[in-house]
C-alpha cells in the first residue's frame, strides 16, 4: 500500500494505492492517521481509484478514519471506489454512514 | 456430489499468504469462466476466511492452514478453509454482524461478507481443536462462444 496526499483549503485528499487486506491494513491506517493529524482537515477524501481489491480489513480502515474525522469535527468522503471495494463497503452498510462520490466509470451500464 | 476437479494447498499462517491464497483460489476458479464480479466475490470470501484463520485461529503461533477448492457438478465452486487453531466457543455469536473478539483493526464483518458473497456458508468449530469454513458458490453458465 502506498499513499499520496494533496491539501487544498483544509480539504485533504488521500489517494490509496494497492490491495487492502489484514496484512497491510495497520500500516495503511497509520499512514492515513498521520496525514490527518498533520493537516487537521475539515474534509478528508479517500481516493480509492487505485485500490482494485479490499476485504473487511478495509472497512476497519474507513471506520477508524471516520472516527478520527468526527473527533476533529470534520467529514469523510470516499471517491472513485471500484466495483469490488464498493460491494464490500455496501455489504457492511458503510455507504449509509460515509458518502461515496465520483463513482468509477465501470459502474455505469 | 461428484467432484470434477480439485486442488489442496497448505501454508503457514503468515499474513503475507492472504493475497497468495485468494489469488490461488481465483486462478483455480478461472476454469469455470466466471465474470470479474464473481471472481471478486470468491477472492473476497477466501481472503476473509484465511485472514480469520491467521488472526483468530492462530493468534500467537504460526500454524498450518489448508485451503481446498473443488469443482462440483453444476458449475459449483466448493471452498474449504481449515485451521487447527484455537476454535470458536460460540459459532452462532461469531456469525453476527459486527461481533469481533479482535482488536481495533477488525470490523466484525468477515462472516457477514462471506455469507452475502457466497451461496452457502457453514462453520464448524471445536474450542482448542480448530475451525472449518465451508463455502459454495455457483458460477453462472455464460452462453455463447469460446
Ligand atoms: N478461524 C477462526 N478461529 C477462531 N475464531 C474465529 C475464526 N474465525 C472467526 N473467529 C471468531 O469469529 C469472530 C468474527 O469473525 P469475523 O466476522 O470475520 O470478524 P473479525 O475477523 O473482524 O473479528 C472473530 O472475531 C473471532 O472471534
Ligand atoms: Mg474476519
Amino acid at each position: 500500500m502506498q499513499i499520496t496526499s494533496f491539501l487544498q483549503d483544509k480539504q485533504l485528499t488521500i489517494a490509496l494505492s494497492g490491495e487492502i487486506d489484514h496484512h497491510g491494513a495497520k500500516a495503511t491506517l497509520r499512514m492515513v492517521e498521520e496525514k490527518i493529524d498533520q493537516y487537521m482537515p475539515t474534509l478528508c477524501i479517500l481516493d480509492f481509484r487505485a485500490v482494485p481489491f479490499m476485504d473487511s480489513s478495509g472497512i476497519a480502515v474507513v471506520i477508524h478514519t471516520l472516527r478520527r474525522m468526527n473527533e476533529l469535527g470534520g467529514r469523510l468522503h470516499l471517491t472513485k471506489v471500484p466495483p469490488q471495494p464498493e460491494k464490500v463497503l455496501r455489504a457492511a452498510g458503510i455507504d449509509r454512514i460515509v458518502k461515496l462520490e465520483g463513482r468509477e466509470l465501470s459502474h455505469e451500464m | 456430489m461428484k467432484c470434477e476437479n480439485q486442488m489442496v494447498l497448505e501454508f503457514p499462517s503468515k499474513s503475507i499468504n492472504e493475497s497468495f491464497a485468494r489469488a490461488a483460489a481465483a486462478c483455480f476458479a478461472a476454469q469455470l469462466d466466471p465474470t470479474l464480479d464473481e471472481l471478486g466475490d470468491i477472492k473476497t470470501a477466501v481472503s476473509e476466511a484465511v485472514t480469520n484463520a491467521i488472526v483468530h485461529g492462530y493468534p500467537d503461533t504460526i500454524g498450518t492452514i489448508t485451503l481446498r477448492c473443488r469443482i462440483l457438478a453444476g458449475n459449483v465452486l466448493d471452498i474449504v478453509v481449515r485451521d487447527k487453531g484455537r476454535g470458536i466457543e460460540n459459532v452462532e455469536q461469531a456469525l453476527q454482524p459486527m461481533f469481533t473478539t479482535g482488536g481495533a483493526e477488525r470490523s466484525g464483518m468477515g462472516f457477514t461478507i462471506m455469507e452475502s458473497f457466497m451461496n452457502e456458508l457453514k462453520v464448524t468449530s471445536r474450542p482448542g481443536r480448530g475451525t472449518t469454513v465451508h463455502m459454495k458458490r455457483k458460477i453462472q453458465k455464460r452462453g455463447g462462444q469460446s
